[in-house]
């Protein structure tokens, strides 16, 4: 991998076991991204994107391949160790926002940290929640919030770790129009400021534009890699 | 840990009210487990007290011959409280009916009973009777008998008495003695005016002792045995009267030991099946918090705090309710309750109950919990690997079973006392346990295969329910079942038990006897009595007669050689033998075969033997005895060993003749009738005495009377056990079908969304839980049925009860409170608009 490689992936390979035989959804994937880029992650439904990005951040096992994050070889680790990895490097943005509907906003930002036992976090969570703009909301739960909203604290808690690597799924794909903007220029901007590497799988081909590079995927196996012209 | 408090903290507070309802089964069922515990420690006090008000004292120690200054000196060390009675038999005359009557004389002494009360008519009367003087307390049936009254005067020997009352009730008295004579109280200072002292016939002595707190009766007799080796003393204790009683009280105690079993395993089927459903919705905040960085064990951790603060909540809960119960029962009871029972917090009750709560709901909430282990971060990318959670073997749902089986082994040996018991309820659960899974696959597989497409589409699709992913056909069918089973069982042990109960002492059995009737006045007297309204329904000849050899050895040679090890009474007694042709309602035969009709010629005369008898005298088949009946030799041998209910008031002997042998015997009778009431009783009572003066008549109605209020107490205590679990079942009930609601909650807002109407919801609800709650009423009402006949057979050795008609009605029962359960369920959510749910729900 090279010096400033963040992910590194190398032919990797999922295979699931159905009734009608194995079903291979990605198929020898390979692909280097170095620490502060960002990457889009497009093709159609059931070209393996979802899984590509499960396998990055370690949320699944590959049937073959490696995957190298932040300097961790995954497929070497046990469920565990991943789990420290995801806390100590990585940041998520799912679709469906993902707040756990028994915290407050504050709370779920909080998560990641107290999960490693820090006290006295409250301040950077308050922080982060002001800079999403949402400092007033503190307290509310999201049943109270609407979806932009939601995915804002979502974002706000993605950050809170100080991630290496902030994995996005589908960021904006329950946001209308108005707020998907308002979204996106938040990734981006937290991104920036804070030098994380970015990985979002979208069908947004204006929000794939915006990265540093677009890799397409086709039934499994990647089409294309391509640099982008106006890279935010 | 700090996170996995505050987690765990802040993910309970919008489902409180939620768990505080999961949390019911557990508080329910420890609830019930301590007070059970509790009262059944309060009502096992009471029996105790009342089985010490049996003998009236801790020991009675009789002698045929005075006591002796070494006795009553070491008797009177002991430094609790000795009373003095001597019996004896005597004539008693009665001026003013100018008439003869034998009776059993007591004189006593002394403060006697210690324990339970000498109960007489006026009450007062036991209290002149101890103030000393020429009084006497007479048998109520004397005073009927010769129309006395309180006041009138009565001769023993040279004196006069006065009658002060009639004996209701006297501690120590066993019914025999009064089938023997009527009793009559003197104060021992007034015997020696009678002249009677020193030439008694058959007298008795007797020291009634209440022992210090502490003594154990059982001590003193060994001491007093090895003391007093020459001086012939026979001993007497609460424990061997409460055995005398029966299994009765025994059988209270496994009975009540299985209700509390019942009641925690019913709590922790509850958690068990409420936390699998908190779990199922849970899985998407897990696999978020499992990306966040979460390890496997920190979230498993986070809601194993959850479930044990749930025990922890539910055992504190519980145990006050049970206190709160235990401290409301004399009010809610008082008047209803025929035994007075001192309600006192059984500390030991509250611990047990508390703690064996807290282990069960703790090993039963582990096993719906340990899926959360198993739930991956991917299930927050793709909701359907949140399907297959809990999907895969995992090795430690094995270990938690084997677990919780240990435990349930373990309290239930704990709770019966024995080992084979223990594990025999245990193994009887896990036999339920396994039926129930394998209906529960067999339903969800029969859903599948065989629900014919041209069914109208509701049925199908409440069919469908019963297999698709996430159903509860499993969960349901095990707590419903289970449940079924359990209260099921209990209800019917509990008949079970009630019938064997009413059966041995109430109603309907004969309750008064005549003896000594004559051969030629048998007849006349049965109309007689059949005249004053009280039939005959039972009679039997007695012929008296004494052994002349047992085995060939002669009677004499047996008493002198004292390792023969045949006990003198079995062979000094006059045997006061029967002879019939079959055998009575209060005997079984054990051994050998009952033999109704011999010819005398015929050789040995094939005789039944008593068991208890048999025992004594190493009587076994075949065995010959040879009897002087009045002067003539008769050769039997032993045909048969019966089983005798000596615990029945009936005509009861230790040796019955076939027919055809001893009629032409100089024989009188003895007849039993059924009177309706205490003035029936006298009434032909008067009929028969006034025309046959030399019958003796006996009312057992007092004696039944007694043991009737012991059984009625008896009867009680299970009945009211056996209702707090049955409302704990009903609870578990409630949750289960309950906790299937949230579960439900998403699928029926989907299919209103898509234009089903109520009804329609309402009758896929139907389908699935018509066909549930019929399965598992009914395989739990089989089970139910099993599980009575055994425990009948094996823990309570009586016949099992079970009428078709109880358990058709609550397996009927249960099939409509699940349907009706799961419509009030579900009815929340058929209401509500679907894009509120859906809000809610997002």
């Amino acid at each position: 991998m090279s010096i400033q490689a963040m992910l590194r992936v190398e032919r990797l390979t999922k295979t699931y076991g159905t009734a009608a035989g194995p079903l291979t959804v990605l198929h020898e994937a390979s692909f280097e991204l170095e620490a502060g880029a960002s990457m889009a992650i497009v093709g159609p439904s059931g070209s393996g994107k979802t899984t590509l990005l499960g396998l990055c951040a370690g949320l699944d096992r590959a049937t073959g391949g490696s995957i190298d994050l932040a300097g961790e070889r995954l497929d070497s680790l046990d469920e565990d160790e991943r789990a420290r990895v995801r806390n100590e490097s990585v940041g998520f943005v799912f679709q469906n926002f993902q707040l756990i509907p028994t915290l407050t906003a504050l709370e779920n930002v909080l998560v990641p940290l107290e999960l490693r036992g820090e006290r006295g976090c409250e301040p950077q969570g308050r922080e982060l929640l002001e800079r999403v703009g949402l400092a007033a909301r503190a307290d509310h739960y999201p049943v109270q919030l609407s979806g932009g909203e939601q995915q804002r604290i979502a974002l706000a808690r993605a950050f809170i770790n100080r991630p290496k690597i902030l994995f996005c799924d589908e960021p904006t794909g329950n946001l209308d129009g108005d707020t998907a903007g308002s979204m996106v220029e938040l990734i981006f901007g937290l991104n920036r400021e804070r030098g994380t590497t970015l990985v979002l799988v979208t069908h947004n081909f204006e929000l794939a534009g915006r990265c540093q590079r677009i890799l397409r995927l086709r039934n499994g196996a990647v089409a294309s890699d391509e640099r982008t012209p106006g890279a935010a | 840990m700090n996170f996995i408090l505050k987690m765990a903290w802040r993910d309970s507070r919008a489902s409180r009210r939620r768990l505080f309802l999961y949390s019911l089964s557990v508080v329910l069922g420890i609830a019930a487990l301590v007070s059970i515990g509790s009262f059944s420690a309060n009502v096992r006090q009471a029996i105790q007290a009342e089985a010490k008000g049996l003998l009236g004292a801790d020991l009675f120690v009789t002698a045929p011959a005075p006591l002796g200054a070494p006795v009553t000196d070491y008797l009177g060390s002991l430094g609790g409280e000795v009373s003095r009675e001597q019996m004896f038999s005597s004539m008693m005359t009665f001026p003013e009916a100018n008439r003869l009557r034998l009776v059993q004389v007591h004189a006593v002494e002394g403060g006697f009973p210690f324990y339970g009360a000498f109960e007489t008519d006026p009450a007062g009367a036991p209290g002149r009777l101890r103030a000393g003087g020429n009084v006497v307390i007479l048998e109520p049936t004397l005073l009927a008998q010769f129309g006395l009254r309180v006041g009138d005067r009565v001769k023993l020997g040279t004196t006069l008495f006065t009658v002060i009352g009639a004996v209701r009730k006297v501690p120590g008295e066993s019914p025999g003695v009064a089938m023997m004579a009527p009793r009559a109280y003197i104060p021992m200072a007034s015997l020696a005016a009678t002249g009677l002292a020193g030439r008694e016939a058959l007298a008795r002595y007797r020291a009634m002792v209440r022992l210090p707190a502490g003594r154990d009766p059982d001590g003193v007799i060994r001491e007093m045995k090895e003391r007093f080796p020459a001086i012939r003393l026979s001993f007497e204790t609460v424990e061997e009267r409460k055995r005398n009683l029966g299994r009765a009280l025994a059988n209270l105690d496994g009975f009540l030991s299985l209700v509390g079993f019942v009641a925690l395993v019913l709590g922790g089927i509850g958690v068990s099946s409420a936390l699998h459903a908190y779990v199922r919705e849970k899985i998407a905040t897990v696999a978020v918090l499992r990306c966040l960085g979460a390890s496997a064990r920190q979230s498993f951790a986070v809601y194993m705090a959850q479930g044990l603060a749930l025990g922890l909540a539910g055992a504190c809960a519980g145990g006050a309710l049970g206190v709160a119960v235990q401290k409301g029962l004399p009010a809610l009871v008082r008047g209803m309750l025929p035994i007075s029972v001192d309600f006192f917090v059984s500390w030991p009750a509250l611990l047990r109950g508390t703690g064996a709560g807290v282990v069960i709901c703790l090993l039963f909430s582990l096993l719906p919990l340990l899926s959360v282990r198993r739930i991956p971060p991917l299930a927050a990318l793709r909701s359907a690997v949140a399907e297959r959670v809990g999907m895969a073997p995992d090795p430690w749902r094995l270990a938690i079973i084997a677990s919780i089986a240990a435990a349930i082994a373990g309290f239930a040996v704990w709770q019966t006392g024995k080992i084979s018991v223990g594990l025999g309820f245990a193994g009887m659960l896990g036999l339920g346990f396994g039926v129930l899974l394998g209906l529960a696959h067999a339903v969800a597989w029969a859903a599948r295969r065989f629900v014919p497409r041209g069914l109208p589409y509701v049925v199908r699709q409440g069919f469908a329910n019963l297999h698709r992913p996430n159903n509860r056909t499993v969960l349901l069918l095990l707590s419903l079942g289970l449940g079924t089973f359990l209260v099921l069982t209990l209800f019917l042990v509990r008949t079970t038990l009630l019938r064997e109960i009413q059966g041995s002492g109430a109603a309907g059995r004969p309750n008064l006897i005549f003896f000594d009737i004559q051969d030629d006045q048998i007849d006349p007297m049965e109309r007689v009595a059949s005249a004053a309204g009280s039939p005959v329904v039972e009679r039997a000849p007695i012929v008296t007669m004494r052994i002349g050899s047992v085995r060939g050895v002669t009677v004499e040679k047996l008493l002198a050689n004292k390792g023969a090890g045949l006990p003198d009474w079995t062979l000094r007694r006059e045997y006061r033998s029967t002879f019939r042709g079959r055998l009575s309602s209060t005997e079984k035969v054990v051994e050998g075969a009952f033999v109704g009709r011999a010819d005398p010629g015929a050789g040995p005369v094939p005789v039944s033997v008593e068991e208890g008898l048999a025992r004594e005298m190493h009587l076994h088949i075949g065995d010959e005895i040879d009897w002087d009946v009045q002067g003539l030799p008769v050769r039997s041998r032993v045909g048969s060993i019966r089983a005798v209910e000596w615990r029945r008031m009936e005509p009861n002997f230790f040796v019955v003749f076939p027919e055809g042998v001893l009629e032409g015997a100089p024989k009188t009778y003895v007849a039993a009738l059924i009177t309706a009431s205490p003035a029936d009783s006298a009434r032909v009572q008067r009929a028969v005495v006034d025309q046959f003066p030399n019958v003796t008549a006996i009312d057992l109605g007092l004696v039944v009377e007694t043991l009737d209020g012991i059984f009625s107490k008896v009867a009680f205590a299970v009945q009211f056990m056996a209702l707090f679990t049955v409302a704990t079942g009903l609870v578990v009930l409630a949750g289960a079908v309950l906790t299937g609601r949230h579960q439900r909650i998403r699928e029926t807002v989907l299919l209103r969304t898509l234009g089903a109407t109520r009804r329609q919801v309402a009758l896929i609800q139907l389908v699935e839980y018509a066909v549930l709650g019929m399965q598992a009423a009914v395989v739990g009402g089989l089970l139910a049925v099993a599980g009575n006949a055994l425990l009948a057979r094996f823990v309570f050795h009586i016949p099992a009860t079970a009428s078709i008609g109880q358990v058709a009605a609550a397996v009927a029962g249960v099939a409509v409170l699940t349907v009706a359960t799961g419509f009030i369920a579900g009815r929340g959510v058929v209401d509500h608009p679907p894009l509120e749910i859906l809000r809610q729900e997002t």
